[in-house]
């Protein structure tokens, strides 16, 4: 078992070609709190990895679900941040229009969290996502995006512009959240 | 005394203070509280209290003859009547001593007072007060919201429970009080949304459950929930931005359930914990007269003509000259 990620709320594992999430205790809150909310985060993180998948964005295998624990296929690709270009920022948006056309939003975007493997791009750590369909909700999510691009790629204009176009591609509320987005932007927020 | 001194005014909401400060100290301090007769703040009797009283609380502050350098006042957030009552205070006093104006942001004034109390030296700072609930860091000329109320403030929404439980204001410390003889806990809405929460669902909640249980088990549940929402979210940011500091401040920090939670979660992170004094802790002139100082020494003062009052200051608006 060697340990991948150590985040605020989770420890990732990789075991095999198996993936094990576990949401770790936090001894800050009461115990009935704490289970309950990483309980709940668990089932919606695994059910929204399905989901997406089922509106055609590729997403790991959920292989087990436990009360605190997610068992999911290990993705072997290339972080897109390695490799970002116009070409994959285009498919990026398309993928990114998907999931917002079903209703969910990731909450956690960046170039880290997209993996390409064989062509195809994949979308992982679901641990922010949730159902929303407000315009604001999908501006925050797709404003996060595009701040990982301008702090980590210098072409990121480019980037932008052709994530756009992807994301209008296969997004028909795409020119609304789009222009949220600008506004979200002169907001100063999420750094 | 040597060195620069900075009188500052508060008086965003019902606490109306002036301090001076120098660069190692609170010199002198004078306060003057509105206590609403009954319910919450009402605004405009909130600013009619503070006209009755600044010109009082300024002369007490200065009737020493200390030596004045600049007039700072908070130019926001707060309620819109406060806030040009005081502004209209400080315009007055820096014209008549002519020494320059600084317009301060309040938010951020919390911030670097517990900074300069504590030696903090670059800590996520959480901020929770009657009307404002933020997780704050600096980042690149700016004090960041990493995340913020979509709401009401928490000391907000305790006041709001605690009044429709018959508890007077201000309620959060009746409620911390009465929450230590609960014998169990009761489930109510906890809201994080990504980097934000929300505290009105649980106040109304609160609400509707203290109707069915012993009031004790209710104000020990909302603070449970609220807090844990609070410590979750500072937590991430910490995470998020790798420092290695946490500081609390406003004037809900004064609860010690709150100061526990954080404690034990800078501890499982292995980062420091830092709480100023009480008095630093609310609003309080001296925190305005600091910050002041700071923005004094790099050079910033406030024209008459931009000294506006903005009742929505938000403190990543506030351009950091002093960092």
């Amino acid at each position: 078992m060697t340990i991948i990620g150590n985040g605020a709320e989770a420890v990732i594992a990789l075991v095999g070609n198996t993936v094990i999430k576990t949401r770790i205790q936090k001894h800050y809150r009461l115990k009935e709190i704490d289970e309950s909310i990483r309980r709940d985060r668990t089932r919606t993180e695994a059910r929204l990895i399905s989901e997406a998948r089922r509106c055609g964005v590729p997403t790991p295998v959920i292989r087990d679900v436990t009360d605190f624990e997610i068992k999911m296929e290990y993705i072997d690709g290339i972080p897109l941040k390695e490799i970002i270009n116009t070409a994959l920022s285009g498919q990026t948006g398309e993928l990114i229009g998907c999931l917002h056309n079903c209703g969910i939003v990731h909450g956690d975007l960046t170039t880290s969290n997209m993996l390409l493997k064989d062509g195809k791009l994949f979308l992982i750590d679901f641990g922010l996502a949730y159902l929303e369909k407000t315009v604001e909700a999908r501006g925050v999510d797709i404003h996060v995006l595009f701040q990982t691009f301008e702090s980590t790629h210098t072409d990121h204009e480019e980037l932008i512009s052709a994530f756009k176009k992807g994301y209008a591609r296969t997004f028909r509320h795409a020119d609304e959240v789009i222009e949220r987005e600008k506004q979200i932007e002169s907001r100063g927020r999420y750094a | 005394m040597s060195g620069i001194s900075i009188l500052g005014l508060e008086g965003t909401a019902w606490n109306l203070s002036a301090a001076i400060v120098d660069e190692d100290d609170v010199i002198v301090e004078n306060t003057a509280t509105y206590k609403p007769p009954t319910g919450g703040i009402h605004p405009r009797e909130a600013a009619q209290h503070h006209a009755a009283h600044i010109a009082d609380v300024i002369r007490k502050t200065m009737e020493n003859g200390n030596k004045i350098d600049a007039v700072a006042f908070s130019q926001g957030p707060g309620l819109g009547p406060c806030l040009r009552t005081v502004a209209t205070a400080a315009r007055a006093l820096s014209l008549s001593l002519d020494v320059p104006l600084i317009g301060v942001n309040h938010c951020i004034a919390h911030i670097e007072v517990g900074i300069w109390k504590t030696r903090a030296r670059d800590p996520v700072t959480l901020y929770v007060s009657g009307a404002n609930s933020q997780v704050l860091a600096y980042r690149a000329g700016h004090y960041r919201v990493f995340g913020e109320t979509l709401d009401i403030g928490i000391g907000n929404a305790l006041d709001k429970f605690a009044r429709s439980a018959g508890l007077s204001h201000p309620g959060g410390p009746k409620v911390e009080e009465l929450a230590k003889q609960s014998t169990q806990y009761i489930k109510l809405p906890y809201t994080v949304k990504g980097m934000d929460f929300s505290f009105s669902g649980l106040a109304t909640a609160a609400q509707e459950a203290s109707r069915k249980y012993p009031l004790p088990d209710v104000c020990s549940s909302f603070q449970e929930t609220a807090f844990a929402m609070l410590v979750e979210v500072t937590e991430r940011a910490v995470a998020h931005t790798g420092k290695k500091e946490v500081l609390l401040g406003g004037g809900v920090g004064a609860n010690s359930r709150l100061r526990e939670m954080l404690e034990i979660m800078c501890e499982e992170r292995g980062v420091e914990f830092y709480v100023p004094e009480k008095r630093f802790m609310g609003d309080n002139g001296a925190m305005i007269a600091h910050l002041g100082l700071l923005m004094y020494k790099s050079g910033y003062s406030t024209r008459v003509s931009e000294s506006k009052v903005n009742p929505n200051y938000r403190p990543d608006e506030a351009i950091v000259t002093w960092r």
